[in-house]
C-alpha cells in the first residue's frame, strides 16, 4: 500500500514540469551537472527509482534538498508534534461533542434540541474550514480579543485552530450517532430490554450504545485520514509550523525527498489508523471477534 | 390488592391506534377478553390482525408516538395498568408479566453475553447479588433444557442456534417466576421439529410453575393442544371467542372456519394444495363500513357490506362477530355430528 503511494508520488513529481533547480536564476551547466551527480539525478530513471525504493524501504528518505544538511526524518519529527496535537485534540473534541449531541438528539427525536443540533450539523458540514477559520478569528481575536489569531504559543493559541478543524467532524459524528442510535433503539433487542423492565438509561447505555456507535467507529479511519488533509489548510490559515505547512512548502520548492518522505509517512499513519479501527470493531462486536 | 376473583388479566374494550401518514391505523379496535389464573389463552389471526399490538398494549410497550392506547381497561391482578406511572410499569415488566418474541435471532442483544442478559433481570427485580444472579442464570438455562449450561452461560447469542436462543429467551422471561407469560409467535421463525420442542417446553413450564400464558400464533394447529380458550382476531377486532375444544368442533364464524380449513392435517395427501382463505387482510387504515371480512367471505350478503356485524352470543362462553353467526354455528354442529371434524378432534384430545 505505502509502497504504491510512494511510487505514484515519485512518478508524479517526475512527470510534473520543472525540478528543484529550475528557478529564475539559471545555474551554470557545470554546477548543475555536479549537483545532479551528487543526488544521483544523472542516472537513468529506473535506476533512480530502485535506489529510491531501496532507501525508502529502510526508512531512509535522504536529506532535504532545500534545508541543507537536515534529513527528511528529522524535519518530519520536528514538525509532527504541532500537527498531531491539533489533529488529536480536534478529533477528541469532535467525538465528545458529536457523540453527546447525536445521542441526545436521537433520544429526544423531533425535539427543539434535535432540530437545533441537526441544523447546526448541516451548517458545520457545509462551511469549509478555510472559511470558518477566518470567521472565528474575526469574531474571537480581532473582535473580542479572547484568543490569539494565529501562530503557536500556549494553550489559548490552540483553541481556534482545534475548533475550526473539528467542526466538520463534530457535525458528521453527530449525524452518524443520531442515525445509528435511532436505528438501534427501534430494534427487537431494545424492545426485549424494555420488556424486562429496565429503565431507559440502562437500555440506552448498556444495550443501545454499542450498536449505535459502530457507524462512528467505521468513520474514524477515513476521518483521521481526512483530518490530516484538514491540518494542511488549518496550519496555513493559523500560521502553525506543522507538518501540513512544511508539506506545502516542500511541494512549492520541489523538495522531492521531503515530499516523498511526508507522503510515505502519512500513508503509513493512515494504514495504522485503519488497523486500529479494525481492532476496535472486535472490542465492540463479539460476532466479529470470533471470526 | 383489590378483588380479582381469580382473574389474572382482564382487558375491556381496548383500542390502540397508530397515527401514520396513511391515516389512523386502528390496529386494535375494541378488544375484550379475560384470563383466569393458570389458564392458557390462544390469540389467533392472520398477519396484521392486531395480535401483537394487543399484547404490547398490555405490557405498555406501544411506541408512543406513533401509537397510543386510546381507550379501554387493562386490569392485571387488580392493578389498572393504564393508570400506572412508567416507573411502576417497569416494576411489573419482566417481574410479574414477561414476554417472549417472534424472532429469537434478533430479540437477544448481540453485543452482550447471555449471562449478562439473564442476570440483569434478577438483579433488578429480585435484588440478586452478582453471584446469586449468575447461579440463577445457570439454573434457568438448565430449566429450559440447554445442555452444558455452566459453560454456555458466558457465550454470546450468535453462538446459539435459533431454537436455543428461543430457549434462552424463555429462560429470561421466566427468571422472576412471572404470573403471566405472553408468547408472541414463539415458534414462527423456527423449523418444524424445533417448533414442537419449544411448544412442549412452554407447556411443561406452564404446568410446573403455574404461569398463566397468552400464546399468540397465526397457526391454529399450534394452539390446539395447548390452550384452554381461543380468541380469533381479524382487523383489530375479536371475530370469535370460545373454549378451545368448542372452537375447533363448532366454529360460529366463517373466518374461523377458513382458518381451520387451512391447518395442515396429518391425513393430508402429499402434493395437493393446502386451502387458503381467498384475498388478503384489509388495510386497517381504510376499513369499509360493513364487515371487514365480507370481501373474502363465502357467506357474505349485501347486509355484510353495509352494516357492521353484531357480536352474537352463542352460549355462555362462545361469541361470534357475524350477521349469520347462529346459522354458521348450526351448520358446524351438523357437520361435527357427521364426523367431518373427527380429525381435528383427535388432535385436541391427543
Ligand atoms: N409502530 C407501528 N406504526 C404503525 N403501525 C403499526 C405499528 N405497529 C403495528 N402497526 C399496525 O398495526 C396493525 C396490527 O399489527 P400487529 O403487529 O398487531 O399484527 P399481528 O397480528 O401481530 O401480525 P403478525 O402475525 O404479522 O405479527 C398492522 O396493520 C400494523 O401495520
Ligand atoms: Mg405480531
Amino acid at each position: 500500500m505505502a509502497f504504491l503511494v510512494v511510487t505514484l508520488t515519485w512518478g508524479l513529481i517526475r512527470v510534473a514540469p520543472g525540478n528543484f533547480y529550475s528557478s529564475e536564476k539559471k545555474l551554470p551547466a557545470a554546477v548543475e551537472a555536479n549537483i545532479k551527480k551528487k543526488y544521483g539525478l544523472d542516472k537513468p530513471w529506473y535506476e533512480q527509482y530502485f535506489i529510491m525504493i531501496k532507501n525508502v524501504a529502510q526508512g531512509d528518505f535522504g536529506d532535504s534538498l532545500r534545508y541543507q544538511g537536515q534529513s527528511v526524518n528529522e524535519i518530519i519529527w520536528r514538525h509532527l508534534p504541532y500537527s498531531a496535537t491539533i489533529g488529536v485534540l480536534a478529533y477528541l473534541l469532535a467525538l465528545a461533542i458529536g457523540l453527546t449531541a447525536g445521542i441526545v438528539a436521537a433520544l429526544k427525536q423531533n425535539s427543539p434540541f434535535d432540530y437545533g443540533s441537526m441544523a447546526l450539523a448541516m451548517l458545520g458540514l457545509s462551511v469549509p474550514n478555510f472559511v470558518l477559520g477566518p470567521i472565528l478569528v474575526l469574531m474571537f481575536s480581532l473582535g473580542l480579543y479572547i484568543f490569539p489569531p494565529a501562530r503557536w504559543g500556549g494553550v489559548l493559541s490552540l483553541v481556534l485552530p482545534v475548533i475550526t478543524l473539528s467542526a466538520v467532524y463534530t457535525a458528521y459524528i453527530a449525524r452518524l450517532t443520531r442515525a445509528g442510535m435511532l436505528e438501534v433503539m427501534r430494534s427487537d433487542y431494545i424492545r426485549t430490554a424494555r420488556a424486562k423492565g429496565l429503565n431507559e438509561r440502562t437500555i440506552l447505555l448498556k444495550h443501545g450504545l454499542r450498536g449505535g456507535i459502530i457507524p462512528v467507529v467505521s468513520f474514524t479511519g477515513p476521518a483521521l485520514a481526512a483530518l490530516l488533509a484538514g491540518t494542511v489548510v488549518i496550519e496555513r490559515v493559523f500560521a502553525i509550523p506543522g507538518l501540513g505547512n512544511i508539506f506545502i512548502q516542500a511541494n512549492l520548492n520541489r523538495d522531492e525527498p521531503l515530499v516523498l518522505g511526508i507522503v510515505a509517512f502519512l500513508s503509513i499513519l493512515i494504514m495504522l489508523f485503519n488497523l486500529l479501527v479494525d481492532i476496535s470493531y472486535g472490542f465492540l462486536d463479539p460476532r466479529i471477534r470470533y471470526e | 390488592m383489590s378483588e380479582t376473583n381469580g382473574k389474572i388479566l382482564s382487558v375491556k374494550d381496548l383500542k390502540t391506534y397508530f397515527q401514520t401518514e396513511d391515516g389512523v391505523v386502528k390496529a386494535v379496535d375494541g378488544i375484550t377478553f379475560e384470563l383466569e389464573k393458570g389458564e392458557t389463552l390462544g390469540i389467533v389471526g392472520e398477519s396484521g390482525s392486531g395480535k401483537s399490538v394487543t399484547n404490547l398494549s398490555v405490557m405498555r410497550l406501544i411506541p408512543e408516538p406513533p401509537g397510543k392506547i386510546v381507550s379501554g381497561d387493562i386490569v392485571f391482578n387488580g392493578i389498572d395498568v393504564r393508570k400506572l406511572s412508567i416507573n411502576e410499569v417497569r416494576g411489573i415488566r419482566g417481574k410479574r408479566m414477561a414476554m417472549i418474541f417472534q424472532d429469537p435471532m434478533t430479540s437477544l442483544n448481540p453485543f452482550l453475553k447471555i449471562s449478562t442478559q439473564l442476570m440483569e433481570v434478577t438483579r433488578l427485580h429480585l435484588g440478586h447479588s452478582k453471584k446469586e444472579a449468575y447461579d440463577h442464570a445457570i439454573k434457568m438455562l438448565k430449566t429450559v433444557g440447554i445442555p452444558d449450561a455452566e459453560s454456555r452461560v458466558d457465550s454470546y447469542p450468535h453462538e446459539f442456534s435459533g431454537g436455543m436462543r428461543q430457549r434462552v429467551m424463555i429462560a429470561m422471561a421466566l427468571s422472576c417466576d412471572p404470573e403471566l407469560l405472553i408468547a408472541d409467535e414463539p415458534t414462527t421463525a423456527l423449523d418444524v421439529t424445533i417448533q414442537a420442542q419449544i411448544l412442549e417446553l412452554i407447556k411443561d413450564l406452564r404446568t410446573r410453575m403455574g404461569t398463566s400464558v397468552i400464546l399468540i400464533t397465526h397457526d391454529l394447529g399450534v394452539v390446539a393442544g395447548m390452550t384452554d380458550k381461543i380468541i380469533v382476531m381479524y382487523a383489530g377486532k375479536v371475530f370469535e371467542q370460545a373454549p378451545t375444544a368448542e372452537l375447533f368442533a363448532t366454529p360460529a364464524n366463517p373466518y374461523t372456519k377458513g382458518l381451520l380449513k387451512s391447518v395442515p392435517d396429518p391425513a393430508h395427501e402429499e402434493g395437493t394444495e393446502l386451502y387458503q382463505i381467498p384475498g388478503l387482510p384489509p388495510d386497517v387504515a381504510h376499513l369499509p363500513p360493513g364487515c371487514p371480512f365480507a370481501e373474502r367471505c363465502y357467506r357474505a350478503e349485501d347486509i355484510c357490506r353495509r352494516d357492521f356485524p353484531p357480536f352474537v352470543q352463542i352460549n355462555a362462553n362462545h361469541h361470534s362477530l357475524c350477521h349469520f353467526a347462529q346459522e354458521v354455528y348450526a351448520e358446524s354442529v351438523a357437520e361435527s355430528e357427521n364426523g367431518k371434524t373427527a380429525n381435528i378432534q383427535m388432535k385436541i384430545n391427543e
